[in-house]
């Protein structure tokens, strides 16, 4: 069905686009908030980001104002060290990686040609859950007690009750409450680009936005984990003394270092890589041609993500590592540099290829390259282990990732506000303004960081709250504090441009750019993301399909009508598009609301060791969940089959790998499984650094920890032999598994915990039975959350809404528990056997 | 006196030639590119598809691929040179021992089997290979001396080597490099490049007591307890928890670097300390007598 169906009667389609309108439409009043609309929450997103963005460069401006003349006293140490951890922190969690989110979850349904992502509530939890963790956060330092340890919270400094304070904590838990966001906002992006596609877009034609995307929201998968794991590490430390940064008692400082930076080095890819989607976006359209070289791209996207997960240890050159490891990790390093120069020469290219026009999207991305590259020039040089020594932890260093972040993400997103304004208010921003802004931002940023190159080398340390006047460092940094404020203003003249009444100017061209991408086929009134769902067989559809755009607003292509009064949406195969389901998603609702906050509610009563309200967050959080997923998941639809336009017939209904619930699980549980794998990192790491690794304390023996995993083993076989009794209409016997596996799930958790038990091990006395401990509470929580899903599939069966053919609940929890047969074995035979092979 | 771009030491002087070598390399490689760009985009004849695609192979994979090749090959053949792996047995002649406490430095020179105690000060001999171990008892520190090479952190639980030779003699200021709480920005060391004879005469000199020990602030010193925390050689005032004092006079800056090392500082750190360093460990001794605090400092500054 590549063709467009015929034209329908005017009346037919007025009624059809009111009913459209009717089901996509946003509450009123109070109500509004509880809308989960992918344009009305990618847009508080993104305003949200920018208003912790704005608040963290007033921390950046109070920074230069203490450091604008030696021995300054304007602010204490004390205070000088919460404004740099939060700058950091607000910059690198609120700000960097939250904006992408909300650009994507804002652009890609229309960018794809979908109504909505496939988990629209789940895109609001994640919203509310980063604003609400994004306040505690920041407004921890307007009662003096941010966060003051850097960003990167080096024990044992930040795990010093004395020296680091409720700050820590409130890092802590309030960035990993925001990470859940940031996973929850992955998963929700990754299916939304490998499945609701429209028909037709095979995985070649995906614009390079969603390439990038996807390998972005691939990367958080495997990057935020680590530190999750981490963070909950350290928090172990704090709460309850288990000794795993202390050395005194087996612990080691550096294994958060190795966590943090697995981490933090994707990290910074992951802020990057995005900001060069948008620019993958613009400089096609001003060019006026397609991306020159779109496979090149891909690849170079593809091998940085890889990369950069092999290049922690350069954040690491003067911890004493061995030099051959230094070595190596130089080396990849500078490998890294070679993708980045293939995704700015694609660029060039395409300009060479094309014709460029000068607007001011295309301003703010040439300043971002010129600033990029200067920051992939001093990252060439900082990768050299040898020059690192003396250039890490310097000004050199703030210069060098000032114009890594600035360059390639703060200009390219600029750029971006300018280029797709439209999208949001049917106008245009000012040209005048836009590029007043420009210079301002450009002038103000290179006279601000510039100079700093030139202060690290003369030896000035970063994080210090003032210097001495005789070390020749005065007047480069009163230079810099000077371009600060030109660069604020710079960043002011772009926030009045957006903010400024515009009401009286008329509304521009739908497709202002002539760009080629679906995205600008989008109306800012209408909320259905795309008025019929079309058939792409091009990547730059609206130069190459000129007939698309009325085609498509007409409703001669899918889904043109909301007959059942549903929010309505295609999947499609993964690799070549071919429709495959109508999904039904979830609409407005008050449940995210209250599942996001009653879970702040749980790390905020933690940071402050309010256990009772902690617990009462915790069912509230817990019960608005299941309520969730009772109400709002897996339902079973009038009808198997839907007309779904054009005489396509597709199933509402389907299970297993075809649906994006699975695909959700599954990618949830990549991520989670690799947080299981750092903890496991953490069991050997341990085990490396000690010639004894067990300093004389008893092991968790042999017996009880096996006996535990082959429980597990037998849940596990339960449960696949419910799903398939279920499946065999053999209800009985389902849920008679279903019982043995929630069954053998307790009592594998008891004995799980007996081997730790009968030997006393006492996690705050050494931090090999704090490790062991570590890996027996992980893996019971998750033996939690199985027993909570066999009694809700067992709930499912008995209210019949799990049936022989609508079983994807049973079958989304066997593939969880496939997940936890093998943290249970690996966790209780590594502390079971390996402490016998030592 | 604390640029790496003013080296006094072989690594330093390596590592700034590297670096002016990159830097140099970056700037036309930056040219190169802002030039490509513009042209790109104020070009009005538009190139084929096939030659912009040539250009990324070769602007984009090839070039990037032989200059960061030709670089690794440098700096990989330059570091062994700059950091020998120590081997066993390789004992230096001189190792100075170095623990970074919040915000000073407990210095301890091991010379042929004697051990003599310092603080916030490193000597070394010009033209001697040192050998530094560093530690940590707190937090993770970071030994810097731009002038003499690159930085080496300080992590509890760990011990980290770093060898250093000076090439020519004067004061060298060197900081902490990694962020350690409150007073890192006040936590600074000074290192003196000797001639070898002046140092080993400095040395033999440093392992004796001070020859003013005797005095009336030595007796004020013990009454008012500084000899719990502090250790002055000679007297019995044997603390190990701040720095050792014993030949305070001579050193060139007070309170790790950071202040002239004058009677009236010393006066002024004993009575308030988390005035001129917030969060020092040293408590605050206003309460004593004036006369007392000046006696004492004056007795502190003649030990040299």
């Amino acid at each position: 069905m590549t063709a467009p169906g015929a034209r329908t009667s005017e009346e037919e389609r007025a009624a059809q686009t009111e009913r459209l309108r009717k089901v996509w439409e946003n509450p009123g009043g109070w109500r509004y908030w509880t809308s989960v609309n992918n344009t009305q929450v990618g847009l508080w997103y993104a305003s949200t980001a920018f208003i912790f963005l704005l608040f963290a460069g007033v921390l950046g401006l109070i920074i230069r104002a203490q450091l604008a003349v030696p021995g300054n006293d304007l602010i204490s140490a004390d205070f000088y060290n919460q404004v740099f951890t939060l700058h950091g922190t607000v910059m690198m969690f609120l700000f960097a990686v939250p904006i992408f989110e909300a650009v994507a979850i804002f652009l890609l349904p229309p960018m794809l040609g979908a109504r909505e992502l496939p988990f629209p509530r789940l895109g609001a939890f994640g919203f509310w859950s980063f604003l609400l963790g994004g306040i505690f956060v920041c407004g921890s330092i307007f009662f003096n007690a941010a966060p003051s340890s850097g960003w990167f919270m080096y024990p044992p400094l930040a795990t010093d009750e004395k020296l680091s304070g409720i700050g820590a904590d409130i890092w802590l838990l309030g960035l990993s409450f925001i990470e859940v966001a940031s996973i929850a906002a992955a998963v929700e992006l990754i299916v939304g680009i490998m499945k609701c596609r429209a028909p037709g877009m095979r995985i070649n034609l995906m614009p390079l936005f969603a390439w990038y995307l996807l390998i972005v929201a691939g990367m958080i998968l495997f990057a935020f984990p680590p530190l999750i794991a981490g963070d909950i590490l350290f928090e172990m430390q704090r709460m309850f003394d288990w000794p795993f940064f202390d050395p005194a008692r087996g612990g080691d400082p550096l294994l958060w270092q190795h966590l943090f930076w697995i981490f933090g080095h994707p990290e910074v890819y992951i802020i990057f890589l995005p900001a060069i989607a948008l620019m993958a976006m613009i400089v096609p359209t001003f060019s006026r041609r397609p991306i020159v070289g779109y496979s090149w791209i891909v690849l170079a996207a593809v091998g940085t993500g890889f990369l950069s997960f092999g290049l922690w240890v350069h954040h690491m050159f003067a911890t004493g590592l061995p030099q051959i490891s230094l070595a190596f990790f130089s080396a990849a390093s500078e490998a890294v540099a070679i993708p980045t120069a293939v995704q700015i020469f694609v660029f060039i290219a395409t300009m060479l290829a094309g014709r460029v026009i000068l607007s001011t999207p295309m301003l703010f991305g040439a300043g971002g390259i010129a600033i990029f590259v200067i920051g992939g020039l001093t990252g060439v040089m900082v990768a050299i282990a040898p020059f690192d020594w003396q250039a890490h932890d310097t000004y050199f260093v703030v210069a060098h990732l000032h114009y890594v972040l600035v360059g390639g993400m703060l200009f390219p997103v600029v750029a971006g506000i300018y280029y797709y304004y439209p999208l949001v208010d049917a106008k245009r921003l000012s040209d005048r303004l836009g590029r007043t802004a420009f210079w301002l931002m450009f002038v103000g940023f290179n006279v601000t960081f510039f100079p700093m190159h030139l202060t690290g080398l003369l030896g000035m340390p970063r994080r210090v709250f003032t210097y001495p006047g005789d070390l020749g460092w005065n007047v480069l940094n009163l230079i810099s504090s000077v371009g600060a404020v030109v660069f604020a203003l710079g960043v002011l003249t772009v926030v009045w441009d957006v903010l400024r009444p515009k009401h009286r100017e008329p509304r521009g061209e739908q497709n202002p750019w002539n760009a080629g991408t679906l995205e600008w086929i989008s109306e800012p009134e209408e909320n259905w993301g795309v008025r019929s769902v079309p058939f792409v067989s091009s990547r730059y559809p609206l130069w190459d399909q000129p007939t698309l755009a009325n085609e498509i607003s007409e409703g001669r292509w899918y889904l043109p009508d909301a007959e059942e009064g549903r929010r309505e949406g295609l999947v499609t195969s993964v690799l070549d598009a071919r429709p495959e389901q109508v999904l039904r998603v979830g609409g407005t609702s008050k449940v995210t609301i209250v599942s996001a906050f009653s879970l702040g509610g749980v790390f905020i009563a933690l940071t402050f060791k309010w256990w009772i309200a902690g617990a009462i967050a915790a069912l509230i959080c817990f019960s608005a969940i299941v309520y969730w997923l009772w109400t709002g998941t897996n339902e079973i639809p009038e009808k198997p089959e839907k007309d779904a336009g054009i005489g396509l017939s597709l199933p509402l209904y389907t299970s297993g790998p075809s649906s994006v619930g699975w695909w959700a699980m599954f990618i949830t549980m990549v991520g989670d499984s690799t947080a299981f794998a750092s903890l496991i990192f953490g069991y050997f790491f341990y085990w490396t650094i000690h010639d004894d690794f067990t300093a004389g304390s008893a092991g968790p023996g042999t017996t009880w920890p096996l006996i535990a995993a082959a429980l597990f083993l037998g849940a596990w076989l339960a449960t696949l032999a419910a799903r398939y009794f279920n499946a065999h209409a053999s209800v009985a016997l389902a849920r008679a598994n279903l019982v043995l596996a929630f069954t053998l799930t307790i009592i594998g958790s008891v004995t799980g915990v007996l081997g730790p038990r009968l030997h006393q091990m006492d996690p705050t006395a050494h931090v090999y039975p704090a490790i062991v401990w570590v890996l027996v509470c992980w893996t019971l929580a998750h033996a939690a959350v199985g027993a909570v899903m066999l009694a809700y599939c067992l709930a499912r069966s008995l209210a019949g809404r799990l049936t022989k053919t609508h079983d994807m609940d049973l079958r989304n929890v066997a593939l969880y528990w496939h997940f936890l047969a093998i943290t249970a074995v690996i966790s209780f035979c590594v502390i079971g056997l390996f402490p016998e092979a030592l | 006196m604390q640029s790496t771009l003013d080296p006094a030491g072989i690594e330093a002087g390596l590592v700034r030639t590297l670096f002016l070598v990159m830097a140099i390399a970056g700037g036309l490689i930056w040219f190169g590119v802002m030039a490509t760009l513009f042209a790109a985009m104020l070009r009005v004849r538009r190139s084929s598809e096939q030659t912009a695609g040539r250009f990324i192979l070769w602007g984009g994979a090839v070039f990037p691929a032989v200059m960061l090749f030709a670089l690794l090959t440098y700096a990989l053949w330059l570091m062994p040179t700059l950091r020998p792996v120590a081997a066993a047995g390789d004992a230096a002649d001189l190792r100075i021992e170095v623990t970074g406490r919040q915000y000073w430095w407990q210095v301890v020179y091991h010379h042929r089997g004697v051990q003599i105690a310092a603080a916030n000060e490193v000597r070394l001999p010009v033209g001697r290979r040192v050998e530094f171990s560093l530690k940590s008892d707190d937090v993770i520190h970071s030994f810097w001396i731009p002038s003499l090479g690159g930085k080496m952190d300080m992590i509890p639980g760990r011990e980290n080597r770093l060898s250093l030779i000076a090439e020519k003699t004067g004061v060298f200021r060197g900081a902490c490099a990694e962020f350690c709480g409150t007073s890192h920005a006040f936590m600074a060391l000074t290192a003196v490049a000797m001639e070898p004879d002046a140092f080993d005469a400095w040395l033999v000199a440093e392992a004796e007591a001070s020859i003013d020990v005797e005095g009336d602030g030595s007796e004020l010193f013990l009454r008012h307890g500084c000899g719990a925390c502090h250790r002055v050689a000679g007297t019995d005032a044997v603390g190990a928890v701040g720095p050792d004092l014993s030949h305070l006079g001579s050193r060139r800056m007070l309170a790790a670097g950071i202040i002239a090392n004058t009677e009236d500082n010393i006066a002024g750190f004993i009575a308030n300390p988390a005035a001129i360093k917030p969060g020092a460990a040293m408590p605050a001794f206003a309460m004593l007598p004036p006369q007392d605090i000046r006696a004492i400092a004056a007795w502190l500054k003649g030990l040299r």
